[in-house]
């Protein structure tokens, strides 16, 4: 057993790594999705959205051949409409509200037309909104994710002259880092920065770092608001015996190297196991196995029905060949010179609902041990306590606290996204982003 | 098992179900094709003038993704040779002679003219002549078709000098392109007709083209008024019917009902609005013969299911139910009712009531799912909250009746009830 890179040939990467969401091929059969589309009133679906799309309009306007007037509903609530219809766990937010599924129907296929308007817009380039005249106030904001762009893009359009210092080299945060590249694919994402900056008056400083290239004092110094658009940090740690072993990687970083170096220099094991069963955990798992790792197990210490991710996405864990073990919390990680050799997990059973109103695991004292030579661990992400603490911000657990939606304990600083959320999906990120440029407007006593 | 079989003036045919005259019934291939699809007669494309057509020649109205809810055409009578046509007739009645053949004609507008076509027509052997009063272009221009059926006197003159020749059944067919299809009607039933058929097409323009901004269809850079037909006109072609199947005059010859019909279903009503039979043609255009089968298999089941043994059982039951305003009950009263069980909270019913009728439906928000109920006392029984609602029988409307006994508008009016009170 061993971990290596370059386990594929650049046919098999390409084929593994292809976008598993493609949008209707033709016209006519988005067409004949739209027009099932009942075109409710006060929706269901556009109320299960976090940033409250109108869909039916939207859809309406497919129907009506107007792609452009479609694509600008969906922009004008989410202006990453375009990586939300590929990224959001739809099957809980707008599919799973559709009102067909009272009726044993399938809902209406709400994302892949959302996929339709929007990637004829971003093809085309249509620039949908237009930029009010300067008003001379700068705004900076801190991180390109969702929410730092969501925020740039309303402050913009208001004529707010916006810089945003990013740290990474490129744009759209865990939209580019940190989601599986079959989801949205490295080029669709600089595409759909791009695409969000064409607005104007939108300046990125990349591999800028808020406390290592410059401070939080020198923002407020210089600008006339600032929002912390900061996103989590690494997993969380497990806290058992062996996590330094060599082998023991964090989903968030193995990700990031796959999205930021190239699929072919990421090493991986034979044998995986992936720690978790959250959307992080199943893009690990099944970018592990998409790289070529002979065996992937997935290993959660609750059963199916308290798992946070949704059942599309363990379907393609499923699909991809990904093992699953229910009822298994880790307990130790055992190594032999220094490298994983097993995983340790303790057989658990549920016990009394706790804080969540999930019923807990309880250990039941047998365990068993899986033979792997590589351990991702995906048990959730934690913030960037020690970065908010140094700034005072006012915080719980390093999550940035809020009065309002968006304002900071410090006057003149705003936050939103996983920063202050600990982690959400992109659409939760992109209305928190939309909520701070709210904010600042008000704040800098512009109307919006 | 009920009986299909169909009668109309003595000419008989398996089934009340005949194609019109048209595109499909224009030559041997098609007509052939229709008897082995199981039709119970056709209409021939109707012969006569000398014509040329253009191209193209049809357009469509299509609607929430179906295609062809209304479809129109700018095409001539049949354009292929007289005596081809005749010979063809001739053997398509050897290959099936239980079948109606019936043929349509439209002469030049002088008697002599269609005494000549008459007599050649009747030589076939053909059942019985459909007169082409009704098609609404190129015709007209020329003195025929709609020109003829639109006036009342020379719709009767041609008559007359059709019944003079004819030596088989008359049935005249009149165009919808008048305030009232009744003066023809009566005029052509006084000048000796034997049974009427309608409607014909109706003038329309279906769309334009966006781009090159030229209405549908399409002729080198130009359109013209075509003759709309299809699932959209049968609303009208019903009206038209009944009131030819309630005139004292007209009503005392037998109807052949045309206009829209696609499936059993149309075809009852036709019949229940006294049509003795039906035409199809659109229906034919948009999905070949093979409509037929289960046009009988339909119409079988619901005989069956009802009791009725044949046609005449059931023909013109519904037309004594179409009155007058002024003789409605106005005490019936009915207020919907929403079955919460079955309602999927689409909110389609309020937002129809709210915005465009009597603000009767009851909104209460939920996350993410609305509740709807109607607010009875406000409910005035209108249907549009049924009618948009996507889910059968999820909205029902309930008879609250105002008070026991029958009154119409006219003894309201008498004995001084309050008006203008909602």
């Amino acid at each position: 057993m061993s971990i290596t890179n370059n386990r594929l040939s650049k046919e098999q990467y390409a084929e593994n790594f292809s976008d598993i969401h493609p949008t209707f091929e033709t016209a006519d059969a988005a067409l004949v999705e739209a027009n099932r589309c009942l075109f409710c009133y006060d929706a269901p679906c556009m109320k299960s959205c976090p940033t409250g799309i109108d869909v039916p309009k939207f859809i309406k306007q497919i129907t009506t051949e107007n792609i452009k007037g479609s694509a600008h509903t969906i922009f004008t609530s989410n202006i990453m409409g375009a990586g939300c219809s590929k990224v959001c766990p739809v099957e809980k937010l707008c599919e799973g509200a559709c009102v067909y599924n009272f009726m044993e129907e399938e809902p209406i296929s709400i994302a892949k037309l959302q996929r339709y308007s929007t990637e004829k817009a971003m093809a085309a380039n249509w620039q949908l909104f237009k930029r009010k005249n300067s008003t001379g106030k700068k705004v900076a904001i801190v991180g390109a994710g969702p929410a730092g762009l969501s925020c740039a893009h309303v402050l913009s359009r208001e004529g707010i002259d916006v810089t945003i210092f990013e740290k990474e080299s490129k744009g759209g945060g865990l939209m580019t880092y940190g989601i599986a590249a079959y989801k949205v694919t490295p080029q669709f994402c600089e595409d759909e920065v791009n695409y969000i900056l064409g607005i104007g008056g939108i300046e990125i400083k990349y591999n800028q770092e808020l406390g290592k290239d410059f401070s939080l004092t020198e923002l407020k110094k210089n600008f006339d608001a600032v929002y912390l658009a900061i996103g989590v940090g690494v997993a969380r740690r497990l806290d058992i015996p062996g996590e330094k072993l060599e082998g023991v990687i964090d989903a968030i970083q193995f990700i990031y190297e796959i999205r930021a170096n190239g699929y072919s220099t990421v090493p991986v094991g034979d044998k995986v196991a992936v720690i978790g069963m959250g959307m992080t955990a199943i893009d690990a798992a099944t970018q592990a196995k998409r790289l070529g790792a002979k065996e992937v197990t997935l290993v959660y210490r609750r059963t199916e029905a308290e798992k946070p991710c949704t059942d599309v996405e363990l379907d393609i864990a499923r699909l991809d060949g990904c093992e699953i073990i229910w009822l298994a919390a880790p307990v130790k990680i055992k190594g032999a010179e220094g490298k994983v050799k097993q995983l340790v997990c303790s057989v658990m059973k549920l016990g009394e609902p706790d804080a969540s109103g999930r019923r807990s695991p309880v250990d039941t004292g047998e365990t068993f041990a899986l033979n792997v030579d590589m351990v991702i661990k995906a048990a959730g992400q934690v913030p960037f306590e020690k970065l908010v603490k140094k700034y005072r911000l006012e915080n719980k657990n390093g999550k940035i606290s809020l009065k309002d939606k968006a304002a900071t304990n410090i006057k003149g600083v705003f936050a939103g996204g996983d920063a202050v959320n600990g982690g959400k999906e992109v659409v939760d990120a992109v209305q928190a982003g939309k909520d701070g440029a709210a904010s600042i407007l008000s704040y800098l006593r512009i109307k919006n | 098992m009920a009986s299909l079989e169909s009668n109309f003036l003595g000419i008989k045919s398996p089934n009340p179900f005949w194609l019109a005259s048209a595109p499909p019934t224009d030559k041997k291939i098609n007509v052939l094709r229709a008897f082995e699809a199981g039709w119970g007669g056709v209409v021939w494309k109707t012969l006569g003038s000398q014509v040329k057509n253009v191209s193209s020649r049809y357009s469509a109205v299509n609607f929430g993704g179906h295609k062809m809810m209304g479809f129109n055409n700018i095409e001539l009578i049949s354009d292929r040779p007289l005596d081809l046509n005749l010979k063809e007739i001739k053997e398509c009645l050897k290959l099936f002679p239980d079948r109606a053949m019936i043929v349509s004609l439209m002469a030049d507008n002088d008697k002599k003219s269609w005494h000549e076509l008459i007599k050649k027509v009747q030589d076939t052997g053909a059942h019985g002549l459909e007169l082409n009063f009704g098609c609404p272009h190129g015709m007209t221009e020329r003195g025929m078709g709609a020109a003829v059926g639109q006036d009342p006197e020379i719709a009767c003159m041609v008559v007359e000098w059709v019944m003079e020749a004819a030596t088989i059944p008359v049935i005249t067919k009149l165009t919808p392109n008048v305030h009232s299809v009744v003066p023809t009607g009566r005029s052509v039933v006084k000048a000796g007709t034997n049974a009427l058929s309608l409607i014909n097409t109706i003038q329309s323009v279906t769309g334009i083209d966006l781009d090159t901004l030229v209405p549908n269809p399409y002729v080198a850079g130009k359109s013209v008024f075509g003759g709309y037909c299809g699932p959209a006109v049968k609303p009208i072609a019903l009206k038209m019917l009944t009131t030819i199947a309630q005139d004292d005059v007209t009503n005392k010859v037998p109807i052949s009902g045309i206009g829209g019909v696609s499936t059993w279903k149309d075809a009852l009503e036709f019949m229940l609005l006294g049509a003795s039979n039906v035409q199809v043609c659109t229906a034919a255009m948009n999905h070949g013969f093979r409509i037929v089968e289960d046009m009988c298999e339909g119409l079988n089941n619901w005989m069956d299911e009802k009791g009725f043994k044949t046609l005449s059982d059931f023909i013109g039951k519904s037309v004594e139910k179409i009155t007058h305003w002024e003789d409605l009950d106005i005490n019936y009263h009915h207020i919907a009712k929403i079955n919460q069980d079955k309602c999927i909270h689409c909110g389609l019913c309020y937002i129809a009531c709210e915005d465009a009728s009597h603000q009767s439906i009851n909104l209460e928000y939920g996350k993410p799912y609305n509740n709807y109920t109607v607010k009875d006392e406000e409910c005035v029984g209108c249907n549009l909250c049924k009618l948009v609602c996507p889910v059968n029988d999820c909205i029902t409307m309930e008879e609250h009746r105002v008070a026991p006994e029958y009154i119409n508008w006219i003894e309201w009016q008498k004995r001084g009830l309050p008006l203008n009170d909602h």
